[in-house]
């Protein structure tokens, strides 16, 4: 594992693999009376968050109190980031503060990069979504979901249809996902109309289609963007009902799908856009249980960043920068 | 001014070696074996000898961001880079579209000493792309402005452009397009390819830039006036621009240093030091570019220098301002991508870096041969030399060089501005 986890791209099959089994170690830790396993104890987590985003937030928090970690909460609403200050200024108050490991939520693309490239600060970092870049602990949950539903325990992607619907040209989440099950020998097909695609994206290692429908029975997991609704107004779609009709899930369309596939969203839904109430609620969806494998994903990967109980690993410069010669 | 320069074995344009007598502010003579008693001699042998660089595309930041460039220091960096002249940006606050503000940066140009600053008048009144700024007012002050640009911004209104174009041709001026159409380009970050969807970062895609051109290429044919495209960046741009130039229209042209040098896959750092506007784009629009200004559809070299202060770029890409230092590193990075790879001789260098921004300036004295009887203003550069960029040592107040670290050839020894030496063993004087 390196010292920071900011893009899928960084974790080889067997780093993922790690992290995947890692989290099932982790999960029966949630089936015990108490949820909690001494780890981290004595370390420092900081979530820092730029962008509101409580279901992420209270998940790495869960995870984090689980492996008996310190955590702080740093919310840029209500604090001196409001004020104007900068992200290496927080960044400087925090390695101060004796953070080992912080979790960034930012706005803009590329700031956890930044962040774990820069000489501000010493800790590990983990990207909890950035702009329209990345969201890697996402994917690795996702990736945890479909393996148990689909391949079993222990075992990669290997030759998994997932198809991921939406706003692809928006999405943190698509973009990790295409890159992690790849990895995991995935075959991801991405499906939204033309305009919500990037350019280039004909260069990624997946297929491409404009047509739902066509999709649909060759899909083990069809993953629902959130898509919003401001979109309609820089017409990148006519709109809601236009959007929903060609390219939301509903009962009919999910029984396309071939018996045993499931249906995945990340939160939170958009009920009646992408996805009917029909199909949300129905047992083939898995978007609850995402966010219980959320909390186990995410203790695996601060266990693994930072060393678990291991002694404390070097954080020095001369470790940072192979860590960065290595990417 | 009375002093008087004996350059010793100098190539004049890359030719053979000559040495070349300054006195008065003039080249007085050119000839092997000369002698002149009490003169300073300057040894040049294996040195070349070109008019003083003039740059068409300065941002001085005087006044109103001095904390990130002055006249002074920018006039000290450009000497610095062996320019002569520079045409000062008029985006500065205040904006540089009154006589009153031309006329304060001309003045302090006078006063700096170290380079003429020709200041360039905005098009429309706070470069907001709604009203004529004083044109004539400009053009007649004691600054006499030839070129009128927006730069920073777009004058997109077409019929503002219209209007523009044929309202300078009174005083032979020229509007300077920054082309870009703002409704492609909002929140745009990097150049919009494969990079920029893999990165997520909005993209800036090149038709913003090319339909801008091809409508602005139009409107100079239909009004008859002339028009000049800063800061070319796409091989698209360089087609439209091959394209009219073929019809014989007034159209002119300058490219970065940097849009000669570096691709968007320097973005994947997410390193502010590589955001620019325009952005930095494909591998094959870089050889694009560089095939565009050695047969001459792409008419200068020009710095778009872009000052900003340290805290402007260390921060996160989204939040990093637009713009690269350029002016003492211009030279030596066109030494790099177009007299090492034999796109272009020295004499070429002369004519894309002196002679034809000067033309399109219409300034006087400057991108003039190397000759007797010619003004003084001349640089004196070392081809051979290697250095790493290091920042640390610039004239310019602003740090922010996309080179820092890098090998680049050559290095400026002397700079003369009308036969005073601005810059002497690669020191400013």
């Amino acid at each position: 594992m390196k010292r920071h986890l900011i893009s899928a791209a960084d974790l080889t099959r067997d780093d993922a693999l790690l992290i995947l089994d890692t989290a099932e170690e982790m999960a029966r830790v949630a089936d015990r009376p108490i949820k909690k396993l001494p780890t981290l104890r004595g370390r420092t987590v900081v979530n820092l968050f730029f962008e509101d985003s409580t279901r992420t937030r209270i998940s790495f928090e869960a995870a984090a109190k689980r492996l008996s970690a310190d955590v702080i909460n740093f919310s840029a609403k209500g604090s001196s980031v409001s004020k104007g200050e900068s992200l290496k200024d927080t960044a400087l108050t925090l390695e101060a503060m004796g953070a080992d490991a912080v979790v960034i939520r930012h706005h803009s693309s590329g700031a956890p990069h930044r962040l774990a490239t820069s000489d501000w600060i010493n800790a590990s970092v983990v990207n909890a979504g950035d702009g329209t870049h990345e969201h890697p602990t996402q994917a690795l949950l996702d990736a945890f979901t479909m393996r148990r539903r689909l391949s079993g325990v222990g075992r990669d992607l290997d030759g998994r249809r997932v198809t991921v619907v939406g706003d692809i040209l928006h999405s943190r989440v698509a973009r990790s996902n295409v890159l992690l099950l790849t990895t995991l020998g995935a075959r991801v097909t991405l499906v939204a109309p033309p305009t919500l695609l990037p350019i280039g994206v004909e260069q990624w290692p997946c297929e491409v289609s404009y047509d739902l429908d066509a999709v649909l029975a060759k899909s083990d997991a069809v993953m629902m963007l959130r898509v919003q609704r401001e979109r309609m107004n820089a017409a990148y779609f006519p709109t809601e009902r236009e959007y929903a009709r060609r390219y939301g899930l509903d009962g009919q369309r999910m029984a396309a799908l071939p018996e045993h596939a499931i249906v995945m969203h990340p939160g939170p839904m958009n009920r009646g856009m992408e996805i009917t109430a029909e199909v949300a609620d129905s047992p083939r969806c898995t978007a609850v249980e995402q966010v219980a494998n959320g909390v186990s994903t995410r203790m695996a990967v601060l266990y693994l960043l930072l060393g678990g109980s291991e002694p404390a690993i070097s954080t020095d410069r001369s470790d940072s920068a192979r860590t960065e010669e290595s990417k | 001014m009375s002093e008087t320069i004996l350059i010793r074995g100098a190539r004049i344009l890359g030719g053979a070696a000559q040495d070349v007598l300054i006195s008065g502010g003039t080249v007085t003579e050119i000839g092997t074996g000369l002698e002149a008693p009490g003169a300073t001699v300057v040894e040049a042998a294996g040195h070349i000898l070109l008019p003083g660089l003039v740059d068409l595309h300065t941002h001085l930041r005087e006044p109103g961001r001095e904390d990130s460039e002055t006249v002074l220091t920018g006039t000290r960096a450009a000497a610095a880079g062996g320019y002569t002249a520079v045409h000062a940006m008029a985006n500065t606050f205040p904006v540089a579209d009154t006589a009153g503000v031309v006329e304060q940066v001309w003045r302090l140009g006078k006063e700096s000493g170290y380079c003429d600053v020709q200041p360039v008048g905005a098009v429309t009144v706070g470069l907001e792309g709604k009203q004529l700024a004083e044109l004539g007012a400009m053009a007649d002050s004691a600054a006499q402005v030839r070129v009128f640009s927006d730069d920073g911004k777009c004058v997109d209104d077409a019929v503002i452009m219209r209007r523009a174009l044929e309202y300078v041709k009174a005083f032979d001026g020229v509007v300077a397009q920054h082309a870009q159409e703002p409704r492609l380009t909002e929140g745009a970050q990097m150049n919009e390819g494969t990079v920029s969807g893999e990165l997520g970062l909005t993209g800036w895609p090149a038709v913003a830039e090319e339909s801008v051109i091809a409508r602005d290429v139009l409107l100079a044919a239909h009004v008859g006036s002339r028009v000049h495209i800063c800061h070319l960046s796409t091989a698209g741009s360089v087609e439209i621009v091959r394209w009219a130039k073929s019809k014989g229209w007034d159209v002119t042209a300058e490219v970065t240093p940097h849009h000669l040098l570096l691709t968007d896959e320097l973005v994947r750092s997410y390193n502010p030091v590589y955001k620019v506007n325009p952005p930095l784009r494909t591998e094959a629009d870089v050889m694009a570019l560089r095939k565009a200004l050695a047969d001459g559809t792409i008419d200068c070299v020009a710095t778009d220098h872009a000052p900003h202060p340290h805290e402007d770029k260390d921060c996160e890409w989204a939040a990093a301002a637009m713009g690269m230092v350029g002016l003492e590193t211009a030279l030596s990075v066109v030494q790099h991508t177009m007299v090492d790879t034999g796109l272009l001789d020295w004499a070429g260098v002369a004519d894309r870096m002196s002679a034809r921004p000067a033309a399109v300036g219409r300034l006087a004295g400057h991108g003039r041969p190397v000759a007797t009887g010619e003004p003084a203003n001349l640089v004196l550069l070392d081809p051979a030399y290697r250095g790493v960029v290091n920042p640390a040592g610039f004239a310019s107040r602003s740090r922010n060089t996309p080179y820092e670290g890098r090998e680049l050839p050559g290095r400026v020894v002397a700079t003369f501005l009308r036969g005073r030496a601005t810059v002497m063993d690669g020191k400013l004087t």
